[in-house]
């Protein structure tokens, strides 16, 4: 038989050019376990606290035992990095051998990968353990701030926006926007919120505005130029007359979460918010705060949101990070998560779902002392829709920052 | 092959910079295709102009780098000119290493808790001497004008002046120079300001030109000292680098070219300053005032330099508490309890951090050594010098990466190496630190080569020893301890990098510096206190090592200990 070497060459281009697996398909989980097996999953999540770091490593400890990955957190200050590395690499022509195997994500960076269509997918949404977060009853888990999930992300963790006070200090604590004002007159300097663009400066202006505005339904479809102005009228009202009674009269914020726990700690301000329902039980466990600080909520109902897990479109271990993601939606890590010991972070499982050994996992952890039971949270309003959240950042960039 | 070592260090070090800034530039004028951008336009700048507050970060940017080096600069010329080898010179002389150790992260951390409303000396005289209970509503750290920022800054300058001015100071003889001058009847303090500092200047201008680069662009310590509404333009850059919103990268890119724009204005002044300050500094020096105010600029000196240098350790001394504080509320001066939870708890995750973080710093510091010994050996058996202080050398090549802002060109940097198809390696963050720790090195090793006696070398080679065993068996030896300052420096220098390791690293590669930094986001002082301590001692134990092994190894031949 003679031979045709040049008949080879198509085959051996291919060879070449990579490895040109299919991507791996959930549906046949058993597939996705096998190539799974052996991978290094490399997480890409913010790492400002110690608690969720030691959760995180707890995660890669389990998913080692029992699938045989190597898990590897890489800390972010801001998730925003992951995404630009995911965007530098795309830029360079990296359309297979991603660095970004998994990122913690919602919101904004969400619907900045997804536009962009950096993100992997879909595939969230045939998850072994999806079923348990009873999506039909719950849009939370189908939309990240308004903007539709489609499978392209796994809920990770519910939270909620608390104030929270110290009862030393204040008698009273306020339940509402205008209370808080009314009490601001009362106690300067006091009080107040993360800089904007920081997620939780974001989340108090939107708090605000939610109940301030006259129809704040329209804050949940995509903003009109036309609108803004109108319907956000009563939050610069509101936040001009409250920013000279603040910490620092309003010149200075504090960076983020934890600096305004700080602050809090300090006894330089005594009332706070956080995106955690259980931050201040685990900082007074931390000797962060004094363990005379309580949570209240307002009585509109406070905002709340989902976080959740992503695989980029170039990520070399898909395979491993849908497993390691199916494993934190499981009730074992989803319990172990809410315990305030541990992290104190909310599960997004829906727990009429689970079988009773399951459930047990759950009743049985301490909220801690600061921490509202869940039926003192009262109703949770969903994250407005991003366009918003931006202008409003952006609105309020303009009127406070260099004046 | 030695022949090739200049070459190579000037590859090495301008390479990087100008593909990084080229892939700055491209952005930066709308060309971007992964992110739609096609083709040229002048949006991103219109964008950048239209950000609130722009004008306010840029003066406050500029004024940094200005003001910072001129008391830093100041107060170290009158502390040399003041000193006078008593026991107190000696000791702040001996400060001068473990100063310049403290990460500027850790020391900003520091000064934050020192001054702040609700720090440590605030709840040292409350409410005694206050009647304080509750912290002051003041505006103190973060203030508006960056006076917080630019204390911070002057604090980590003023031992690097120091350092670089005491290697510089024996070319030029300054006892004989004072000697002369006294016997025309000055007074000592004014006989070194009018006959020592105009020599001594154009030796340390490229390591003060340095620091007007570094504290004009800084990002973490103007995080954590600086401005925030706006922030300083750095720190804007980096946020709008950051953004979700990723169309922002286009202006950011801007900013990036920007930024390199306000520090070369900041040197532009400067250069302009110096014309002034040597014309009036002639009348002055030429004026034959011998006597007048000798003895308030000594104490000025001795005074401002001690204040600096106190700062720095009490403000370590309080993160060392913080690190091992229980709840610790104002205004007691002592935390109401004390517990080692912060460190047990961050013992565990140490390890893996400051192994990696030792595995960079060693090799990017050999490798560095190794380019510093062959260029200078190169230049011994040349002949060939370049000439000091001037900036378009072959030494002012060296201050390149020192001048050019970080931000301005490590995103570019980043996007060269992955259009290479370089994964993030340790290879990669090495090379990176290399860019910093090269210059470093060199600077602090040359002055001690270039000054040993050549008669060494010319009686090696009339005993019949070649070059080669003259450079391993005379010359090595003799250099022992400036060897290891320079490591020490390098060692120090490496430990210190953020941004070259988060970016060049993806992250991937954790050093004790990365994890401070990204812990620093989540504002618990008593974790900050672990790790910026750790993050401290680390270069610490290279400058023990510096000093120590020479004295044990040379314990019998006294004038080869090294200087105090």
């Amino acid at each position: 038989m003679p031979i045709r070497p040049f008949a080879l060459l198509p085959a051996l281009a291919l060879m070449l050019t990579g490895p040109l697996q299919a991507a791996p398909d959930p549906a046949d989980w058993e597939a996705v376990l096998d190539e799974a097996r052996g991978q290094t999953v490399y997480w890409y999540a913010w790492a400002g606290e110690e608690r969720t770091n030691d959760y995180i490593q707890w995660t890669a400890n389990r998913v080692a035992e029992d699938f045989d990955i190597e898990l590897v957190h890489v800390k972010l200050s801001d998730t925003a990095e992951a995404v630009s590395r995911v965007l530098a690499e795309k830029q360079a022509g990296n359309d297979d051998r991603g660095n970004v195997d998994l990122i913690w994500i919602n919101g904004e960076n969400f619907a900045t990968m997804k536009a962009n269509d950096l993100l992997f997918g879909p595939w969230s949404d045939r998850l072994p353990h999806y079923p348990l977060t009873d999506p039909e009853n719950t849009p939370a888990v189908r939309y990240d701030w308004t903007i539709p999930v489609d499978g392209l992300e796994s809920p990770w963790s519910s939270s909620q926006v608390v104030f929270y006070h110290d009862t030393a200090l204040v008698d009273d604590h306020p339940r509402s926007m205008p209370e808080l004002l009314e009490w601001a007159h009362d106690n300067p300097g006091e009080f107040t919120y993360a800089r904007v663009p920081n997620f939780l400066g974001n989340a108090f202006i939107t708090q605000a505005l939610l109940e301030l505005a006259e129809e704040p339904g329209i804050l949940y479809s995509p903003m009109q130029e036309a609108d803004f102005e109108a319907v956000t009228a009563p939050l610069w009202a509101f936040l001009d007359e409250l920013h000279p009674l603040l910490w620092r009269g309003g010149r200075a914020f504090p960076a983020n979460s934890s600096e305004l726990r700080r602050l809090m700690g300090d006894g330089e301000i005594s009332i706070a918010l956080s995106f955690s329902t259980t931050e201040a039980s685990g900082a007074i466990a931390n000797f962060e705060l004094p363990d005379s600080v309580r949570s209240y909520v307002h009585d509109h109902g406070m905002i709340g949101n989902m976080s959740f897990l992503a695989i980029p479109y170039n990520a070399q271990h898909k395979a491993g990070a849908m497993v390691v993601a199916n494993y934190l939606l499981g009730p074992e890590a989803q319990a172990h998560k809410q315990d305030p010991v541990v992290w104190g972070s909310n599960t997004v499982l829906s727990l009429d779902t689970l079988d009773e050994a399951d459930r047990a996992r759950f009743d049985g952890i301490d909220l801690g002392i600061a921490t509202l039971a869940p039926d003192e949270l009262g109703e949770v309003l969903g994250q407005p829709h991003p366009s918003w959240v931006d202008a409003l950042a952006e609105a309020w960039q303009e009127r406070y920052v260099g004046r | 092959m030695l022949r090739l070592a200049p070459w190579l260090i000037g590859f090495l070090l301008v390479g990087p910079i100008l593909a990084g800034l080229a892939m700055a530039v491209l952005p930066a004028f709308g060309y971007l295709p992964a992110l739609g951008g096609e083709a040229f336009s002048l949006t991103p700048w219109r964008e950048l102009l239209a950000q609130p507050g722009l004008a306010r970060s840029v003066a406050i940017s500029l004024a940094s780098g200005l003001v910072t080096t001129a008391v830093s600069l100041a107060v170290v010329l009158l502390f040399l000119a003041g000193a006078s080898g008593s026991r107190l010179d000696d000791w702040i002389r001996r400060l001068v290493s473990p100063l310049l150790s403290i990460p500027h992260a850790a020391a900003a951390f520091g000064l934050a808790f020192l001054i702040a409303p609700s720090g440590l000396l605030a709840r040292l005289v409350s409410p005694a001497l206050t009647g304080w209970e509750r912290p002051p509503d003041a505006l103190i750290v973060q203030d508006p004008w960056g006076l917080s920022l630019m204390a911070g800054l002057v604090i980590k300058e003023i031992p690097f002046l120091l350092l670089m001015s005491l290697a510089a100071l024996p070319q030029l003889d300054p006892q004989r120079r004072v000697a002369m001058a006294r016997s025309l009847g000055y007074r000592p303090t004014l006989a070194w300001l009018k006959v020592v500092a105009p020599a001594l200047y154009p030796l340390i201008r490229l390591p003060v030109y340095a620091v007007i680069a570094y504290a004009s662009s800084v990002v973490d310590v103007a995080m954590i000292l600086g401005p925030t509404l706006p922030p300083t333009l750095a720190v804007s850059i980096l946020a709008w680098f950051n953004d979700p919103d990723l169309s922002r990268r286009f202006m950011a890119s801007a900013g990036a070219l920007l930024q390199l724009g306000v520090t070369l204005s900041a040197l532009a002044s400067w250069w302009c300053l110096e014309r002034l300050v040597r014309r009036l500094g002639r009348g002055w020096v030429e004026g034959g005032q011998r006597r007048r105010g000798d003895l308030a600029l000594r104490a000025a000196g001795k005074g401002l330099i001690l204040l600096a240098g106190t700062t720095a350790l009490v403000g370590i001394a309080g993160l060392a508490l913080n690190s091992l504080a229980g709840f610790w509320r104002f205004p007691d001066a002592l935390p109401q309890a004390f517990t080692l939870q912060h460190w047990q708890r961050a013992l565990p995750s140490l390890a893996g951090p400051v192994t990696s973080t030792l595995v960079i710093a060693a090799i990017s510091t050999l490798l560095a050594l190794g380019l510093t010994l062959a260029a200078l050996e190169n230049e011994q058996r040349t002949g060939r010098r370049p000439h000091q202080g001037r900036v378009l050398s072959a030494l002012g090549l060296l201050y390149l990466p020192l001048i050019v802002p970080q931000i301005a060109f490590l995103f570019g940097l980043v996007v060269v190496m992955e259009s290479l198809g370089r994964p993030p390696t340790h290879g990669l963050v090495i090379f990176g630190h290399l860019l910093f720790v090269l210059p470093y090195v060199f600077l602090s090793l040359s002055e001690a080569y270039r000054r040993l006696d050549p008669r060494w070398e010319r009686l090696a080679l009339t005993l019949g020893a070649s070059h080669n065993g003259f450079f391993w068996r005379v010359r090595l030896p003799m250099l022992l301890a400036p060897l290891l300052t320079a490591m020490a420096v390098g060692l120090a220098v490496s430990i210190g990098q953020y941004l070259p390791t988060q970016l060049l690293g993806a992250g991937r590669i954790p050093t004790v510096t990365t994890e401070a930094v990204s812990l620093a986001t989540g504002g618990n002082r008593r974790l900050i206190g672990v790790w910026a301590l750790v993050q401290a001692s680390l270069p610490l134990v290279g400058f023990v090592i510096a000093v120590g092994l020479p004295r044990l190894l040379w314990s019998n031949r006294r004038g080869m200990q090294g200087a105090p």
